[in-house]
């Protein structure tokens, strides 16, 4: 991304890494990507009665190029899919996706030849937020559960580590349809 | 035009609690209809046949159903009936063009349909054309109504019906390079299979119930 990802590992990466990760989650700047139902719980939730100014967030910003956190709200199309992620590489990095509601996460009730089924087939994304759609305070827990994991962020090597690390459980995980027993 | 339909949902022997698997039912198309039509219905076709001598031959048939008239065109004298009826019968508005799929329908699968309204004189008609699978073309009433020009790519994009002579014939839902066209009925609805804890169940067009 910068400088400090050139920085060795050590005591100066990770103080540095606190000090990105603290600006970072707090300077988040939404981007406007309402496709769908998703869309109006997402206005509601920049709006006064649950009011994401308290997270410094209530400007969603209309040109990626400000825009550090796209919420992707609704179900996307294969019409759509080459417009989202032509809008996410001209996002600057660092970046964030929140796939929000059940058919950005996994194609949701549209499963058919229309719709992409889950946003994840097209751009990477850090949070899946359930719901249908998500009500407000879902949409804003799944923001503050970022800005903890953008807080923990690490960066340079570390962060290379982290994603190999991340990657090897991904390969290694047992598919869903072979899980058993309840929760967890 | 009759089909016979039998059950529902595709569920066939036992599995079926809903109750509607032992439905059996005969759906029929509205024959033609025989004067007097009732309504204003009557005074339309009389003021059209006035304007528009071959009107007999251009009429394949005249359906009145729930309080609605339709108009079977030829496709080959649809915008001269189009005009006329715009000009002379004060049908100012086309409400678009909508497409039907009737498979079972040989030789005429695919119709479309324009309702229009009279704002002048607060009346409704509905024109239909039918045309076979394997020659889909319609003349275009872009030229007649200009709102058509949407509607017609849209029908054009769902239907696969050829409009000839619009001035831009080009998908509008889909994406440019789709391969066929989505609201037929022998479209495969498409879809994954959806993976569970425990457990797979098919994709939509695999389940019985769209079979």
């Amino acid at each position: 991304m910068g400088l400090e990802d050139k920085l060795p590992s050590g005591i100066v990466l990770t103080s540095v890494e606190k000090l990105a990760g603290y600006m970072r989650k707090n300077s988040l700047w939404p981007a406007t990507f309402g496709l769908a139902c998703c869309a109006i719980e997402m206005m509601a939730a920049g709006a006064g009665r649950y009011d994401l100014a308290r997270f410094g967030m209530e400007v969603f910003r209309a040109s990626p190029r400000q825009a550090d956190l796209m919420i992707v709200a609704g179900r996307v199309t294969n019409k759509m899919a080459p417009v989202l992620r032509q809008i996410y590489d001209q996002m600057a990095a660092p970046k964030w996706v929140i796939a929000m509601g059940a058919c950005a996460s996994s194609g949701g009730m549209f499963n058919n030849y229309a719709v992409v089924q889950g946003v994840d087939h097209v751009v990477p994304v850090d949070i899946y937020l359930p719901g249908c759609p998500p009500r407000p305070e879902m949409l804003m827990d799944a923001i503050l559960k970022l800005h903890d994991s953008i807080f923990d962020e690490k960066l340079g090597p570390n962060r290379e580590r982290v994603i190999k690390e991340v990657e090897l459980a991904a390969m290694n995980a047992k598919p869903t349809h072979e899980l058993k027993g309840l929760l967890a | 035009m009759v089909h016979n339909e039998s059950g529902m949902f595709g569920a066939s022997g036992t599995g079926d609690t809903s109750g509607y698997g032992g439905l059996v039912r005969q759906a029929e198309n509205p024959g033609s209809a025989q004067r007097p039509y009732g309504g204003y219905f009557d005074q339309v076709a009389d003021d059209l046949e006035r304007a528009y001598p071959d009107f007999a031959d251009a009429i394949e048939k005249v359906v009145v159903d729930r309080g609605e008239l339709t108009l079977h065109i030829k496709r080959e004298r649809l915008v001269d009936v189009a005009n006329i009826l715009r000009d002379k019968l004060k049908f100012e508005m086309c409400m678009g063009v909508s497409g039907v799929h009737y498979p079972t329908d040989t030789n005429r699968e695919l119709h479309a349909v324009y309702p229009l309204l009279s704002i002048t004189n607060n009346q409704r008609v509905r024109l239909e054309v039918s045309v076979p699978d394997t020659d889909p073309h319609i003349p275009s009433l872009v030229e007649v109504w200009a709102g058509n020009n949407w509607h017609e790519r849209e029908t054009f994009d769902m239907f696969g019906i050829i409009f000839d002579g619009h001035p831009g014939l080009t998908r509008i839902l889909m994406p440019d390079d789709w391969q066929g066209h989505p609201q037929r009925k022998d479209y495969d609805l498409g879809g994954i299979a959806v993976e569970y804890k425990g457990a797979t169940i098919p994709a939509p067009s695999e389940r019985r119930s769209y079979k």
